[in-house]
C-alpha cells in the first residue's frame, strides 16, 4: 500500500524512518516560550499540532458560545504557529478550535486566523476547516435506532425535548477527517471538536506510522510539557514517531522527561490509567515500556490499539438550567462564626417566609463557607476546625435573572442585619469586599448531552465535513467584526 | 529482622496526589510514588479499597467506578461519579481539582 512515507525527491524514493510533531502548548492561547518553539522548529518537524479544547471549564463555554482564552492570547500563539509552519512548508493543525469546538467557537478562531493571513499575506496557504456540529435531526434519528447511549451513571437520559432545549451539539472527531484534509493538501487545518489526541494521530496515520503510537503520543503531547519535570502546559515538546515506538522530548533546557514522569502522565484526567477509549478505537497501554532516551527524553514502546466493536463518537451539548445572583462576604465576629451554619439556615428560612407567595420550586439558595467546608461540602473531614474568619459566598439560583436578583437582595439584607441569639456585633454581620454587593451572574448551564453515538464510516464524511477556504474570495466573510 | 511498622499519611508518602474531572460526570484521584518499595507496600496493604475510600468521602460505594493500580507508573487511580455534573447548580469545584484532601489524609501502616 502506498503511504506518504515513500517521499520522492529528484526521482529517488526515500522512506521516512521517523516523523516529528512539534506541540507548542497544552491549550492554544496559554502561551509558550518563543525560544523553545524555535528549538523545535530547528528540529525540522513534519507538523505543528495544538489542542485548543477542553470540557474542564464546565458547560458554560459550550452553552453560551464563549472561549476559554482571550482572542488576543489565541492570536499571539496562532501567529507564531501559522507563520512558522507556512515558512517551513509543514502543516499546522488546531484541534477543538475556540475551546468547545462548536460552530461559533470555530468561527471565532477563523476570524483570528483571517487577520493573521491578511497581515502576513498568506492568502495562498491552503486552509481547511473541519466542522464537528451534529444536526439535532440526525441525533433524533439515531435515538430512534437505539444508537445513542449515555456515558456514565449520572448522565440524564436524552429526550427529544432535552435535545431541543440544548445548545448546538458537537461530536469529538477521530483522526480520519483530519487525514482526509491532509491528503487533500491542507497546510492549515482548523478542527471543530476533536478527541484531544486525534490531530496528532492523524499526522502519524497520514505519514503511514503506527496509529497506536500516533494516538498514545497524542495523548501525551496534547498537554505539551505537562509530562516533563517540572511540568507545565505552557512549554513546547517534540514527539518523534517511529515504526517501533515514539520519543517524547522537552524543548526547553530547564525540563526533563523521565520514564516515571511520562508513564505517570498516562493517568492524567482519564477514568482508567491504561485503557483509553477514543472515536472508533480502544487503546491499551498496560504493556507499555517507558525508557530513558538520551539525557532528557523518553522512548515509549508497546502501546496497543484495537478497533472498537462499534464506531462511536462522543456527543457534547449543554442546556441552560437557571440564572444566578451571588454575594461574596467575610465573617470575622467570633460568636457569629461559631454558629454560622445555624444563622444561614435561619436567614434562608426568613427569606423564604417573606416570599411565601413565590413557588419555592422556582429558586434555590446555597451557602459556600470558605474556611470551613466550601470545597468539599459534606465530605469535608475537618469542617469543625474553624479559623478566626471565614469567607461566605451565597447564591440564589432561579428560573429568571430578575427573580434571582430579587431573592438574593432580600437574602443579603436579612443576613446582614439578622439578630442571632447572643449577638453583640449589632451593626452588621457581613464584611462586603465590593460595592455593589450583589452580582447578577447570568445563565447557568448543565451538560445535557454526554452520550456516545454509533456512526458508520459512510456517515463520517457528512458529520465532519472538510471545507477548504479560499482566502481571496472569503476575506470579507472572516474579517474581524 | 522485620522493620517496625508505622503509620504514615498518604500525602507524605506520595510524590503526586491529585484530583481532576475525568469528563464532566466523574472525578478521578491519582496517587503516584517514586519509590517502588513504598508503592508495593501500599498496593499490598489492602488499604486502598472501595469500602475505605467510600468512608473517607462519605459516599456510597456504588459511586466508585474503579480502583486500578498501574505498576509501570508506580501509581493508582480511583474514579468515582460526581454528585452533580461539572458546573451545574450546586457546584463547588468545576475542575474537580481540589477533591484529593480526604485521600491525602488517609493513614496507612507500612
Amino acid at each position: 500500500m502506498f503511504t506518504q512515507r515513500n517521499v520522492e525527491k529528484k526521482g529517488t524514493v526515500f522512506i521516512m524512518k521517523e516523523m516529528k510533531i512539534l506541540a507548542p502548548c497544552g491549550i492554544l492561547g496559554y502561551g509558550f516560550p518563543k525560544e523553545s518553539f524555535l528549538n523545535g522548529m530547528a528540529e525540522k518537524p513534519d507538523a505543528i499540532v495544538v489542542d485548543a479544547g477542553s470540557t474542564d471549564a464546565g458547560p458554560h463555554k459550550l452553552g453560551e458560545g464563549v472561549a476559554i482564552v482571550s482572542d488576543e492570547a489565541s492570536r499571539r500563539d496562532l501567529e507564531l504557529i501559522i507563520t512558522a509552519a507556512a515558512q517551513a512548508g509543514i502543516p499546522a493543525i488546531v484541534g477543538s478550535a475556540g475551546g468547545a469546538g462548536g460552530r461559533v467557537h470555530v468561527e471565532r478562531t477563523m476570524r483570528i486566523v483571517a487577520s493573521i493571513i491578511e497581515e502576513h499575506r498568506l492568502q495562498d496557504l491552503k486552509t481547511a476547516v473541519i466542522w464537528a456540529d451534529i444536526p439535532k435531526s440526525f441525533i433524533k434519528e439515531k435515538m430512534k435506532e437505539g444508537k445513542i447511549e449515555k456515558l456514565g451513571n449520572l448522565v440524564k437520559e436524552l429526550t427529544e425535548e432535552r435535545l431541543d432545549d440544548s445548545s448546538g451539539v458537537v461530536a469529538q472527531m477521530g483522526h480520519e477527517p483530519i487525514v482526509k484534509a491532509l491528503r487533500e493538501g491542507a497546510q492549515l487545518i482548523i478542527c471543530g471538536r476533536a478527541y484531544d489526541p486525534s490531530p496528532f494521530a492523524a499526522v502519524a496515520a497520514y505519514y503511514g506510522f503506527p496509529l497506536e503510537y500516533g494516538y498514545h503520543a497524542g495523548k501525551i503531547l496534547e498537554c505539551a510539557a505537562l509530562c516533563a519535570v517540572p511540568g507545565t502546559t505552557k512549554d513546547c515538546m517534540l514527539g518523534t514517531i517511529r515504526e517501533d515506538g515514539f520519543i517524547i522530548r522537552p524543548l526547553s533546557g530547564i525540563r526533563k522527561c523521565t520514564p516515571l514522569s511520562v508513564a505517570a502522565h498516562t493517568f492524567y484526567e482519564k477514568e482508567h490509567p491504561y485503557i483509553l477509549h477514543g472515536p472508533g478505537v480502544v487503546m491499551n497501554l498496560e504493556a507499555c515500556g517507558f525508557e530513558q532516551y538520551g539525557e532528557n527524553s523518553v522512548m515509549v514502546k508497546g502501546s496497543r490499539i484495537e478497533k472498537a466493536p462499534h464506531y462511536q463518537v462522543k456527543l457534547e451539548g449543554a442546556v441552560r438550567v437557571a440564572y444566578r445572583t451571588f454575594v461574596i462576604a467575610g465573617v470575622r465576629d467570633p460568636i457569629m462564626l461559631s454558629m454560622l451554619e445555624e444563622v444561614e439556615r435561619l436567614v434562608e428560612e426568613q427569606t423564604r417566609e417573606y416570599y411565601a407567595d413565590i413557588d419555592p420550586g422556582r429558586y434555590q439558595i446555597h451557602f459556600l463557607n470558605y474556611g470551613i467546608d466550601a470545597v468539599m461540602g459534606a465530605a469535608e473531614p475537618l469542617a469543625m476546625e474553624k479559623g478566626h474568619e471565614a469567607g461566605v459566598l451565597f447564591e440564589v439560583i432561579a428560573d429568571t435573572q430578575e427573580l434571582a436578583n430579587v431573592i438574593c437582595s432580600t437574602l443579603r439584607s436579612t443576613f446582614l442585619h439578622y439578630g442571632y441569639p447572643g449577638r453583640k456585633s449589632t451593626a452588621g454581620n457581613l464584611a462586603f469586599p465590593f460595592a455593589p454587593s450583589d452580582i447578577p451572574f447570568g445563565p447557568v448551564y448543565e451538560f445535557s448531552v454526554y452520550h456516545l453515538m454509533e456512526i458508520t464510516q459512510e456517515e463520517m464524511d457528512g458529520l465532519f465535513p472538510v471545507v477548504f477556504v479560499d482566502w481571496e474570495k472569503e476575506e470579507q466573510k472572516w474579517r474581524p467584526n | 529482622m522485620e522493620a517496625k511498622l508505622k503509620d504514615c499519611k498518604l500525602y507524605d508518602l506520595a510524590t503526586v496526589i491529585r484530583s481532576k474531572n475525568s469528563g464532566p460526570f466523574q472525578i478521578t484521584l491519582d496517587v503516584l510514588f517514586d519509590d517502588p518499595e513504598i508503592y508495593r507496600k501500599i498496593k499490598e496493604s489492602g488499604a486502598i479499597s472501595r469500602e475505605h475510600i467510600a468512608a473517607l468521602y462519605k459516599m456510597e460505594e456504588s459511586r466508585i467506578q474503579q480502583i486500578v493500580f498501574f505498576d509501570t507508573a508506580l501509581g493508582f487511580k480511583v474514579t468515582y461519579d460526581r454528585s452533580i455534573s461539572s458546573g451545574t447548580c450546586g457546584e463547588r469545584d468545576v475542575y474537580g481539582a481540589q477533591q484529593h484532601a480526604p485521600l491525602a489524609e488517609m493513614s496507612i501502616r507500612i
